[in-house]
């Protein structure tokens, strides 16, 4: 059996104390496979940002443990790696805006992944043309993010996710600012990047419509964490 | 990938708006200290070219240019019998103010011991020498005039035979070159009226006294020329500069007019150094505080602008600290841009003052020394001017990027 991509444990996160205390994730497990694309969903307030978060090591836990690709990273809000260069080998991010730095080119916004993790200027750009060709944003490769549709824009988001091969990849509303139609389309990249590049994928999201590209589905409620039973998956096409 | 350079070319207009403010601020540092070598190079210009090794001065003062000094004009023949000395002239110097042209004109009147000193030390670039015991003239060229031009100055007409360029008193004001007797004649000249009062009040204190009542042809005599009265000694000059003879022994021809009670005599590098110590050192003193300020200023102006440069780019910043990046690659963004801004200033300055100080009324000299310390003072002020801007983005939590 293959290392998970993520393996949460009783991950408990409490914001302020005494009469102000909110808890907002209360015991909450998971685990995700490489090549396995989650859904989280839930209410607004729900948590499930909060979840991501903490996975994305942005967002200390009060308690609980985080392993990622079998690394120990969080125990409880005790960092044990170092986060930053973690983040920078192992995970990849999208969110519901696409996030890209407005003075790069896509290239450029991709390449920087790359190139904070150490690698050479001539092979981040090979490797940056290479992602943007395999999402069909190539062509707007030397673009400035202001002259890019908001599809596109999350496609450049996505290969900058993928640039150092993460092991994991934590998509906040990906689809939120997009049509539905671009938005299954990014959907739809998510479940291919698993497949293809065998990286755990969880997507926090409230559409609904897009529920069938999900292997699994995981519900917060109250700050709880449930699984959706198979059968309310719609099937994929 | 230098992020800094492509947030600029991102930002090019403010950028370059910002730059050219930075740039003219630095201009006028710049500036400052040329103004400061343009004010020591004017002062010590005519003490340096004349070519004097001893000033001979009335005593117990600092010579004609720190204050009003008098010493006899016969003190040139005493200074040429002192054993060493090769030469005597007199020196003769003083301010006047005319209209010319319809514009008020300041002139520095030097007086050339004619016709030892024909002015032949002078760096002409147009016309001659001082050929004539009288009524000649060469000019510097700030003055305005022309070679062939006549003035009126007193109640001579003086023809400009020479001009010279960038010979000008410590004031800044053009030095015009006349015989001594010339220079006098426009330093002592009184109008008629003040002659004739003059002569009738000295008729009169004459008349009242027990010489005029005994001897009435002392009363006819204090009416005439001030010249034709033996009692009256000879106007007197400004200062006496004596030429050693090769091989003297210069402390041995001061031991010798130091022993003489009605004068001081100065080196010509004491002359300078009090110079330099009087009114130039006041000066250098305001431009050095006016300098201070203009590079705290350009140093707030540098920081305030990277710091808001910083907080545009918060969100950037998160993003690059979520994706991984090390606090270096961050740093870097702000510290290079910071340093490319006051390199570009640094540029605009010292380009814009190739072409600006030449044409400032006083002298301006930049040197080499100059362009590297504030090349210094410049990478000092961006890479402290970026401290608030790293401090702001080091303060930065990689989650910002999710607040919508």
């Amino acid at each position: 059996m293959s290392t998970p991509a993520v393996e949460v444990q009783n991950l408990r996160k409490v914001y302020g104390s005494g009469h102000t205390e909110v808890v907002a994730v209360r015991d909450a497990s998971l685990s995700i496979a490489r090549g396995e694309v989650v859904g989280m969903l839930g209410p607004s307030g729900s948590g499930k940002s909060t979840i991501l978060t903490a996975m994305a090591l942005i967002n200390l836990p009060t308690s609980g443990r985080i392993t990622i690709d079998g690394t120990p990273v969080l125990d409880g809000p005790k960092a044990l790696v170092d986060l930053r260069a973690f983040r920078r080998q192992h995970l990849g991010f999208v969110f519901q805006k696409a996030n890209l730095i407005p003075f790069l080119t896509a290239l450029e916004n991709v390449q920087i992944a790359l190139e904070v993790n150490d690698t050479s200027p001539r092979e981040a750009k090979r490797r940056a043309m290479e992602l943007l060709d395999y999402l069909d944003v190539g062509p707007r490769a030397h673009n400035l993010p202001v002259a890019l549709s908001g599809g596109e824009q999350q496609r450049v988001a996505v290969a900058r996710a993928l640039a150092n091969k993460p092991g994991l990849i934590l998509a906040d509303e990906p689809t939120a600012a997009l049509d539905s139609q671009r938005g299954r389309q990014v959907m739809e990249l998510f479940g291919k990047v698993a497949r293809e590049q065998n990286a755990g994928v969880v997507v926090v999201t409230h559409d609904h419509r897009t529920l069938d590209v999900f292997d699994r589905i995981l519900e917060m409620e109250d700050g709880g964490l449930i699984e959706r039973p198979s059968s309310q998956t719609q099937s994929k096409p | 990938m230098n992020l800094a350079v492509r947030d600029i070319r991102h930002n090019a207009g403010r950028f370059i708006f910002t730059t050219l403010g930075i740039g003219l601020l630095l201009m006028v540092v710049l500036g400052m200290s040329g103004i400061y070598r343009g004010l020591i190079y004017e002062a010590t210009l005519l003490v340096d070219r004349i070519g004097a090794d001893l000033w001979i001065v009335q005593g117990g003062t600092r010579g004609p240019f720190a204050e009003m000094s008098r010493v006899s004009a016969s003190l040139e023949d005493r200074a040429r019998a002192v054993p060493g000395v090769a030469s005597a002239r007199r020196f003769v110097s003083h301010t006047i103010q005319r209209e010319h042209r319809g514009k008020p004109l300041r002139i520095v009147v030097e007086g050339l011991s004619w016709p030892e000193d024909r002015g032949g030390w002078i760096p002409l670039i147009a016309g001659r020498g001082i050929e004539r015991a009288h009524f000649e003239m060469i000019a510097d060229a700030s003055l305005g005039m022309a070679l062939g031009e006549r003035i009126e100055l007193g109640k001579d007409v003086y023809e400009v035979v020479g001009l010279t360029r960038g010979l000008v008193g410590s004031s800044g004001d053009g030095l015009a070159f006349f015989t001594v007797s010339d220079a006098m004649a426009i330093q002592f000249d009184v109008l008629g009226e003040t002659v004739r009062l003059e002569r009738e009040a000295r008729r009169e204190r004459v008349a009242a006294s027990d010489l005029g009542r005994m001897q009435p042809e002392f009363v006819e005599r204090a009416t005439g020329l001030s010249s034709g009265i033996p009692a009256f000694a000879k106007p007197q000059v400004s200062a006496v500069l004596v030429t050693l003879a090769p091989g003297a022994d210069m402390d041995a021809v001061r031991t010798t007019f130091g022993n003489w009670p009605d004068i001081t005599v100065y080196s010509t590098q004491q002359q300078k150094d009090l110079l330099l110590s009087g009114m130039v050192d006041k000066a250098k003193r305001q431009l050095g505080l006016f300098r201070v300020l203009l590079i705290l200023i350009s140093t707030i102006i540098i920081a305030l602008i990277i710091y808001t440069l910083t907080l545009d780019k918060v969100r950037d910043i998160a993003l690059l600290k979520l994706i991984g990046a090390r606090n270096g690659v961050i740093i870097a963004l702000i510290l290079q841009q910071a340093l490319l801004m006051g390199a570009v200033g640094y540029l605009i300055a010292w380009g814009l003052g190739r072409f600006a100080f030449p044409n400032f009324p006083r002298l301006v000299i930049i040197e080499s020394a100059d362009l590297l310390s504030l090349a210094v003072i410049v990478a000092g002020i961006s890479t402290a001017a970026s401290v608030l801007g790293i401090w702001k983005a080091m303060r930065v939590e990689p989650n910002t990027v999710l607040a919508a």
